[in-house]
């Protein structure tokens, strides 16, 4: 379980950071937290020539409240995102989510923002940020830009920032007043999702008004149930929710694995919604 | 004056808190991992990437020019040394640096010796070996094609990869029973292949002093003395000039009785640099190489009369061995302990055939957790059993309650010649059976069934044989199965005990001293315990088949005995009276018909070193080798009721109970404690656990995303009871308990998600019972198989 060896730098700001990823060529990689990078690099899976470590840089660890969005700085830990009165109140589905990654240990070391461009697709937390319609800023030698979540995924651990590029923030529209569940199928506490389901519903008069829901693990990226939010609308009862549930799986191509082949993954994405739904909306 | 409280000096029966623990919860536990040499080099293994191989050929020139190497080893230099293959625990040969072939992926091919662990991991990576790849076979079915490649092309008469045909029992009168049946009952399954895990994995520091030609091992093994004879025999080193040396060890539930091959190149590293040289696997390296348990196909018939009565029992086991034949097992039984099946049921006939095959697989077969292939034994045995009572149409209790051996049967002969000796085997059935509420359990799972939740009920009873030996029976590697115990009462009463077994989270170090409090009435806390440093403990066969309380454990009650009859002696000098005048209470000699008249056990050992009588010898120490005249029949009932989620396949366990009878308890939490973790392992097994290989004979589950470790959040609670039957020939009246649960439980969760499930026709559902595996079963109502069908003949 020990790394190749690699060049380390510690950058204490965004500047830094570009310049020494920049130096370092295309075989530099960034380290936030080393939830996933540090077992890659023991497992000696990859074996990047400069790690530039982020985890110091005050101006990206934060999270606060601008222009009607909650910011998350991409440093912010697991452990400070589910804790954080502005995330529990604006952005549930978030909170909800992040407490289900791996344990309080990792949750004390992994961030937020480094789990967005690792892009794992079993991972969480993307489901979420695509589901909420998140927009992820990006600083490059060029200076910033954003990019809308539906634009950011785009393969299995493939995002849009480029290698000397880093990801700073993400931020969320606020959802305040949304009832949001996220319904994670495991087999242990601290493993992947089999299949997870984020879902938010704003509700009006005991009946679904608008609904968002983002599948994990169901396709290389994360996914957006965008067919099932439409014919959740309206819906006021549990066999409501159930039949817009079976479209859930609709136009998907998982994987197949020891825990699940396609089909019983496509059968999970449909059960899992339902629940997701169910729980959000509370509706019987 | 008032007689000792045992419980209040830790003696018998007193839930004593774990003294092990004290430096264990603090971070001070001293394991090989933790020991620091002067001059100390670093060793790494590069593994083999591929299963089946031949190798063309071996680099080392870009590995040796990296600065801070001191030696790189391969096939060739072990070969040189005649160190280039190893006997196994049964009679096998194994590779310790790949010569010829690679057998299985993660074999070990070569080794880099550094000054730190870091520069030999990256000199390992510049290694270079050629491969010219060979068709990989991952199970027996492939292993018996007529056309399947030899695995063991190594071997002389080796002419297929078949290991070995063995056979138990009685044919014909078996035939006859059948003959005889109403009802024939069929059972066919898989008990798929896992691994022991422990939380520490293996490692060695080797350090060969050539002034004085002495060579000290740290090492991790559950066996330290049985490692003396083999490394005595092996590398041809004296024996007197070898001293093994077990710490603190991690956990090791069989993984750490084999020998490894990263200990033998460590040993040779050490005695070519003439330095210590640390190896420590890496957790990957422990799952992909080291000793795996289970892996066995099975067969099963049972013949009964229509009142339910079995006539008769026949078994064929297939099993998997990996590439080198490498189980660690009594040398008389090839599939270790196999047809113990059936113990706890009187039945009149019995045959087991067996045949074990190569395969490009780890070696190993260990015991995990189980006396010998026991836990096959058992799971198989419950398994055919709730069958069984399903075809007759006959209650799961009922079943068990007219066929189990009563209690008035003691002693009683198996079909497979056991001997079983005591138990109360309807009382703890009854028992389990009315803490689960199973009068109420049909109308439950009706009207459970109604809400559209299946729930189910599953029972597990059974005996197993824990405690090798006796030496009549069982050896290993022709080394007889007896323990050892050696007791020095120091002048002011304090005392040493070190014995030939070897603690890796047991509690030795508590339980003894326990032992000792109650034959002596030396307060357990004044008594030390050690273990596994053979320049100082009496030889043992170490830990492992749950032996150390049946084995050991006896060794310790009869050299405490030893040391009171000489203090009987002391005491008779010291109260000028004669010694059959003497009269013990406990920890107190006194004078018949004069209770006030007496001395303490700690005057007598006083005395012993400053006033003996005439003619005795100074000192009050002792040692005892114990070879028991059976081994020890703890019995289990396990009762599982879960509740499956047709939606999903996933199933929780509601309840479950345990019904423990391992006669006299020691330290009744450390028993409760060996049952809760016995259980989570049956959980582990059962639901979550599995070591697959893919077609090339990739190893799926070297690591811990892949081999899922329960953890807290999954685990059930165990709900716990207890029967007390002493075992009849143990001075202490104690039998074996450290692997019941492992070996009984998984039985118990799998007959109840079958019961949950079994209204679609279903019959078996491999283990593990995955979710997808259950839906799957449930929506088809068909058997789900974790392997591929075998070819029967």
């Amino acid at each position: 379980m020990i790394p190749a060896a690699f060049e380390y730098t510690k950058a204490t700001t965004v500047a830094e950071a570009l310049a020494a990823l920049q130096a370092g060529g295309e075989d530099a990689k960034v380290l936030g937290g080393g939830q996933s990078l540090l077992p890659v690099l023991r497992l000696r899976l990859n074996a990047p020539s400069v790690l530039v470590d982020c985890s110091g840089i005050d101006e990206i660890s934060g999270i606060r409240e601008e222009g009607g969005k909650v910011v998350i700085g991409a440093g912010a830990t697991h452990h400070a995102v589910m804790n954080n009165a502005l995330v529990k109140s604006s952005v549930p589905l978030l909170a909800q989510a992040t407490a289900t990654v791996a344990d309080p240990q990792i949750r004390h070391r992994g961030t937020c923002g480094g789990s967005m461009v690792h892009a794992d697709p079993r991972a969480d937390l993307p489901p979420v940020a695509l589901a909420l319609d998140a927009e992820f800023q990006i600083a490059g030698s060029g200076g910033q830009r954003t990019v809308k979540a539906a634009e950011f995924f785009q393969g299995p651990f493939e995002t849009s920032v480029g290698p000397d590029e880093i990801l700073v923030s993400v931020s969320f529209p606020k959802y305040d007043g949304w009832s949001t569940h996220y319904e994670k199928f495991n087999r242990t506490a601290q493993a992947w999702s089999i299949v997870g389901v984020a879902a938010a519903v704003r509700m009006d008069g005991g009946k679904i008004a608008e609904a968002r829901i983002g599948l994990t693990n169901v396709g290389g990226t994360p996914m957006r149930a965008s067919a099932i939010e439409q014919a959740l609308v309206g819906a006021s009862s549990l066999a409501d929710i159930e039949a817009a549930a079976a479209r859930a799986s609709d136009g998907l191509a998982p994987f197949a694995d020891d825990d699940a082949d396609e089909e019983f993954r496509l059968h999970l994405a449909r059960v899992l919604t339902k629940r997701a739904v169910a729980a959000a909306s509370g509706l019987k | 004056m008032a007689p000792l409280d045992e419980l209040k000096i830790g003696g018998m029966g007193a839930s004593r808190r774990r003294v092990e623990d004290n430096r264990f919860i603090r971070g001070k536990g001293r394991y090989v991992d933790d020991i620091v040499l002067p001059g100390m080099l670093h060793m790494e293994v590069l593994r083999s990437p591929v299963a089946h191989a031949r190798i063309k050929s071996i680099d080392t020139s870009a590995a040796w020019e990296i600065p801070g190497v001191r030696l790189v080893l391969t096939g060739e230099t072990m070969a040189a040394r005649n160190l280039a293959w190893m006997p196994t625990l049964s009679y096998d040969t194994q590779a310790v640096l790949a010569t010829d072939k690679v057998r299985f992926q993660g074999q070990e091919v070569a080794a880099v010796v550094a000054d730190d662990p870091y520069i030999a991991k990256d000199a390992c990576s510049k290694i270079v070996v050629e491969y010219e790849q060979l068709p990989p076979i991952v199970n027996p079915v492939q292993a018996q094609a007529p056309d399947a490649p030899l695995i063991r092309d190594d071997k002389e008469n080796q002419p297929t990869n078949k290991i070995f045909d063995w056979e138990i029992g009685d044919k014909a009168a078996t035939d006859r029973a059948f003959a005889e049946a109403d009802v024939i009952s069929k059972t066919e399954l898989h008990y798929p292949r896992s691994h022991p895990s422990p939380l520490e994995p293996c490692g060695s520091i080797a350090d060969y002093d050539r002034a004085t030609g002495k060579l000290t091992v740290y090492m991790t093994t559950q066996a330290p003395h049985i490692i003396r004879a083999a490394v005595a025999m092996v590398a041809e080193l004296p024996e007197h000039m070898i001293r093994i040396v077990s710490p603190d060890l991690g956990g090791g539930f069989g993984n750490k009785v084999p020998i490894y091959p990263g200990y033998v190149v460590s040993i040779l590293a050490s005695i070519l640099t003439e330095r210590p040289v640390k190896w420590i696997e890496d957790k990957s390296g422990n799952l992909i190489s080291t000793g795996f348990g289970r892996d066995v196909y099975l067969q099963g018939e049972i013949a009964m009369r229509k009142d339910g009565k079995i006539l008769g029992m026949r078994m064929h086991t297939i099993s998997d061995h990996g590439a080198f034949y490498a189980d660690a097992q009594p040398t008389k039984f090839k599939i270790g302990l196999m047809h113990s099946a059936f113990a706890c049921y009187d039945i009149p006939a019995a045959h087991l055939t067996s045949e074990g095959w190569y395969t490009n697989k780890a070696p190993g077969g260990v015991a995990y957790r189980c006396s010998f292939r026991v836990t096959e034994a058992m799971f198989f045995q419950e398994r055919m059993i709730h069958n069984a009572a399903n075809d007759l149409g006959m209650d799961q209790a009922e079943f068990r309650r007219v066929n189990l051996v009563k209690d008035d049967m003691f002693p009683y002969r198996t079909a497979f010649g056991f001997l079983t000796d005591s138990g109360q085997y309807k009382k703890c059935l009854d028992i389990g059976l009315e803490a689960i509420g199973y009068q109420n359990f049909k109308a439950e799972q009706e009207e459970a069934r109604k809400r559209g939740k299946l729930l189910g009920i599953g029972i597990s009873t059974m005996t197993e044989p824990l405690g090798a030996g006796n030496s009549r029976e069982y050896d290993i590697i022709g080394i007889k199965m007896f323990d050892s115990a050696e007791l020095r009462v120091h002048m002011t009463g304090k005392a040493i005990l070190r014995t030939g077994a070897k603690t890796q989270g047991q509690g030795h170090e508590t339980t003894w001293a326990q032992i000792v409090a109650h034959e002596l009435g030396i307060p357990a806390d004044d008594i030390v315990v050690e273990e596994g440093d053979t320049d100082t403990a009496p030889f043992g066969m170490g830990t492992y088949a749950s032996r150390s309380t049946p084995v050991a454990g006896a060794a310790v009650a009869m050299v405490s005995r030893k040391i009171r009859a000489k203090a009987r002696k002391i005491a008779a000098h010291l109260l000028e009276v004669s010694e059959e005048d003497i009269e013990w209470e406990l920890g107190r000699f006194y004078v018949r018909g004069n209770p006030e008249r007496g001395v303490t056990i700690q005057d007598c050992a006083l005395a012993a070193y400053s006033n003996v009588p005439d003619g005795m010898e100074p000192g009050l120490e002792n040692n005892a080798y114990y070879d028991p005249p059976n081994l020890t029949w703890p019995f289990a009932a396990y009762i599982c009721k879960v509740e499956v989620d047709p939606a999903t396949g996933v199933w929780d366990v509601l309840k479950f109970v345990a019904v423990d009878d391992c006669g006299v308890r020691i330290n009744p939490m450390v028993v409760e404690g060996q049952i809760m973790g016995g259980l989570t392992e049956a959980y582990a097994m059962a639901n979550m656990q599995y070591i697959t290989f893919d077609e090339e004979g990739n190893c799926i589950g070297a690591n811990y995303m892949d081999y899922l470790l329960p953890t807290a959040w999954e685990t059930p609670g165990f709900e716990l009871h207890e029967v007390v039957t002493p075992c009849p020939h143990h001075p202490i009246g104690a039998k074996g308990i450290g692997e019941c649960a492992t070996v009984g439980g998984p039985a118990a969760f799998v007959n109840a998600v079958i019961n949950a499930i079994e209204h679609t026709g279903v019959r078996n559902v491999d283990m593990p019972l995955m979710p997808n595996r259950v839906y799957e079963a449930l929506k088809t109502g068909s058997d789900i198989s974790g392997m591929p069908p075998v070819r029967v003949d």
